[in-house]
C-alpha cells in the first residue's frame, strides 16, 4: 500500500524531499528512504526524468510515431526486433502493440530529414521489417499526464464558509 | 415610509465570515487557508457530460423532484456506499446544493416554537434557517476534549418537551470531527426514546480518513425519523454546479417537494445530467481526491506539531481546527493580525458559533505548495506571538 502511495507521489514530483514525503504519508523518513532505495534496486523506479516543453526553447526538435510491421522469425519472436530497434539512442519509447501493426516507435530527431533518414536507412532495412508508417507530431498538448498549455488562474474566492 | 422589512429577517445576524471576507477583499495579495470548497477541478467526465447535455439541447425544466435517471443513480449510490435504502420515486429529491435541503427540511417539519438542537461549532446556515422556519435553536457547545463529537449527556441535557429535531453534521465543517457507528449508537437510543427527528447533513461523507463513515440513517428505526442531506459539491468538487439531494420518508418528503416546487421549481438541468455521470463513473476520481486530502491533512497536522500548535486530530472533511488559547487573544483578533502581518486569511472559529472562540478553521483544500507557504507564515507568526508574550 505504502509503496504504491509513494510511487503515485513521486511519479508526479520526483524532486519532492523526504521530509515532505514522510509528512504526507504519515510515516518516517528512514522507512521511506529504504523503501525507495529498494524500489530503485528492484527496477520498480527506473529513473527521475524531467518533463520539458521543448517548444518553449530555441532547440529545434521533431517527434514522430512510427508504426512498424514485422515478420517474426521462428524461435526469436519479437524480442530480437525490439532489441535492434530500442538500442538506437534516438528511440524514445518502443511498444509492442496489438492490432494492425506490431511496434510503435516514438522517435525524437533534430529535423524531419533526420527522422526520415532513420526510418529509411535504419528501421526499414532491418531484416524482417515488412513496412513502416511515419507520423510526425504537430503539437503536444499533454505529456506524461501533464497538460503543456497553461491553465487559467483559479477563480475560487479567498474565503467561503 | 412604513417599515419595509420583515422583523424576522432583520433579526438574523449576517454571517461572521462575511465581515472577514470584506476585510480580505481589500488585500489583493493575501493568500488563504480560508476556503470551504475543493481546489480540484470537477472531474472531466462530469464536465463533459454537462457540455454534452447542453449540445443535445437538454435545457428544459426537469420534474420537481429531479431527473428520474439521477434519482435512480442516487439510490444505487447510497446503497453501494452507505448501505442506505431509499425509494427513488418517493423518498429522494434533487436540490440546489445541500443548503436547500437544510432549509426545506426544516421548513417541512417545524411549527412555531418547536425547538431544534444545534451542536456548535457548525456550518453557518443551520441557525438562520431554523429561525426562518419559526423554530427555536437550542445550541449545544461541543467540546474539544470530546473531539467535538456530540455526547449522549450533551444531547440529553438539551432536550425539553418542545424539542422536535436534532441537527447532526458529521464529518463536520469547521472542526473536521467525525462520529463513528459506536459513537452514534447511544445518541440513536435517546433520539428514538424521545421521539425526535434528525436532520443529518452528510455532505462530507466521502471525505473521511482512516475511519469509515456511518450514516445515522442506517440504524434500525432511524430512517423513518431522518432527513438525510447530501450533495455533489465536496465529494465531486462540484460546488459551482449547485447540486445536492435530500432523502426522507415519503410522509415528510411530500411536504418538502411542495416547498421546493414553489420556491425552486427544479435543480439546474445541466448539473443534474452531469451528476448522473459523477455517480456512474467517478468512484475512482473520488478515491484519488480523498487520498490527496489525506496527505494534505497529515502534512498540516505535522506542521502544527512542528510549530507546537495544539490541535486534535480531524478525521473528516478538509478542515483542521487548531486551538490558539495559549496566545490569550480572541479568534477574531488572531485572524485579523495574522492577515495584516502575514497576509494569510484564515477563518476565526467564532464564525461557526460562540464556542468556536479560541480556535481557527484551517482548510487544507489547497496544493501542498500553497499549504507550505501559508503554514510557513503561520509558524513565523506563532513564534512572534510567543516572543511577545515572554
Amino acid at each position: 500500500m505504502m509503496r504504491e502511495e509513494i510511487l503515485r507521489l513521486i511519479e508526479k514530483n520526483s524532486r519532492i524531499d523526504l521530509g515532505e514525503l514522510a509528512a504526507l504519508l504519515g510515516s518516517d523518513e528512514t522507512l521511506i528512504a529504504n523503501e525507495i532505495a529498494k524500489m530503485e534496486k528492484e527496477g520498480v523506479i527506473c529513473g527521475y526524468h524531467t518533463l520539458i516543453n521543448w517548444d518553449k526553447t530555441t532547440d529545434e526538435k521533431v517527434s514522430a510515431l512510427i508504426e512498424v510491421k514485422v515478420a517474426p522469425q521462428r524461435g526469436q519472436g519479437f524480442e530480437k526486433f525490439a532489441e535492434r530497434i530500442y538500442n538506437y539512442p534516438e528511440v524514445k519509447a518502443l511498444y509492442l502493440m496489438s492490432g494492425d501493426y506490431d511496434f510503435s516507435v516514438s522517435l525524437d530527431g533534430k529535423t524531419m530529414k533526420e527522422v526520415s533518414m532513420f526510418v529509411s536507412e535504419k528501421l526499414s532495412t532491418i531484416d524482417g521489417v515488412l513496412s513502416t508508417a511515419t507520423h510526425f507530431v504537430l503539437k503536444k498538448y499533454k505529456d506524461h499526464g501533464t497538460a503543456l498549455i497553461s491553465k487559467p488562474k483559479s477563480e475560487r474566492m479567498i474565503i467561503t464558509p | 415610509m412604513r417599515n419595509p422589512l420583515s422583523d424576522k429577517v432583520v433579526q438574523i445576524q449576517p454571517s461572521g465570515i462575511r465581515k472577514f471576507f470584506d476585510v480580505v477583499s481589500e488585500m489583493p495579495d493575501a493568500i488563504s487557508l480560508g476556503v470551504g470548497e475543493p481546489d480540484f477541478d470537477t472531474p472531466w467526465y462530469i464536465r463533459e457530460e454537462g457540455i454534452y447535455s447542453l449540445e443535445q439541447g437538454r435545457t428544459f425544466y426537469t420534474s420537481n423532484a429531479g431527473l428520474k435517471e439521477l434519482k435512480d443513480e442516487i439510490a444505487k449510490y447510497l446503497k453501494r456506499r452507505q448501505g442506505l435504502s431509499y425509494d427513488p420515486d418517493h423518498e429522494i429529491m434533487v436540490t440546489v446544493g445541500g443548503s436547500e435541503g437544510i432549509d426545506v427540511g426544516l421548513r417541512a417539519i417545524l411549527n412555531p416554537g418547536d425547538e431544534v438542537i444545534l451542536p456548535e461549532p457548525c456550518y453557518v446556515s443551520y441557525l438562520p434557517c431554523i429561525t426562518l422556519a419559526d423554530g427555536v435553536p437550542v445550541r449545544v457547545p461541543l467540546k474539544e476534549k470530546n473531539q467535538f463529537k456530540l455526547t449522549p449527556e450533551e444531547l440529553l441535557g438539551a432536550i425539553t418537551d418542545k424539542t422536535k429535531a436534532v441537527i447532526l453534521a458529521f464529518p463536520n465543517n469547521p472542526t473536521g470531527a467525525v462520529m463513528t457507528k459506536e459513537e452514534l449508537a447511544p445518541l440513536v437510543d435517546i433520539i428514538i426514546e424521545k421521539d425526535l427527528l434528525v436532520i443529518t447533513d452528510e455532505i462530507y461523507a466521502e471525505l473521511t480518513y482512516d475511519v469509515k463513515h456511518c450514516s445515522i440513517a442506517s440504524f434500525p428505526g432511524m430512517k423513518e425519523r431522518t432527513i438525510f442531506i447530501n450533495g455533489f459539491s465536496k465529494a465531486y468538487a462540484m460546488t459551482g454546479w449547485r447540486l445536492g439531494y435530500a432523502c426522507a420518508p415519503a410522509l415528510i418528503m411530500e411536504q418538502m417537494i411542495k416547498i421546493h416546487q414553489f420556491a425552486i421549481m427544479c435543480a439546474p438541468t445541466t448539473s443534474q445530467y452531469a451528476a448522473v455521470a459523477a455517480l456512474r463513473h467517478c468512484d475512482d476520481e473520488v478515491d484519488k481526491m480523498r487520498e490527496s486530502y489525506n496527505q494534505r491533512r497529515r502534512f498540516v497536522m505535522k506542521s502544527f506539531e512542528d510549530m507546537g500548535l495544539k490541535c486534535f486530530e480531524p478525521y473528516g472533511a478538509f478542515y483542521a481546527f487548531p486551538s490558539i488559547e495559549e496566545f490569550g487573544m480572541s479568534s477574531e483578533d488572531f485572524a485579523n493580525r495574522f492577515l495584516q502581518e502575514e497576509k494569510v486569511a484564515v477563518v476565526p472559529g467564532t464564525a461557526f458559533g460562540e464556542c468556536g472562540e479560541g480556535f481557527l478553521r484551517i482548510s487544507y483544500a489547497y496544493s501542498i505548495e500553497e499549504l507550505k507557504e501559508a503554514l510557513g507564515r503561520l509558524a513565523n507568526f506563532v513564534e512572534r506571538l510567543r516572543a511577545e508574550r515572554k
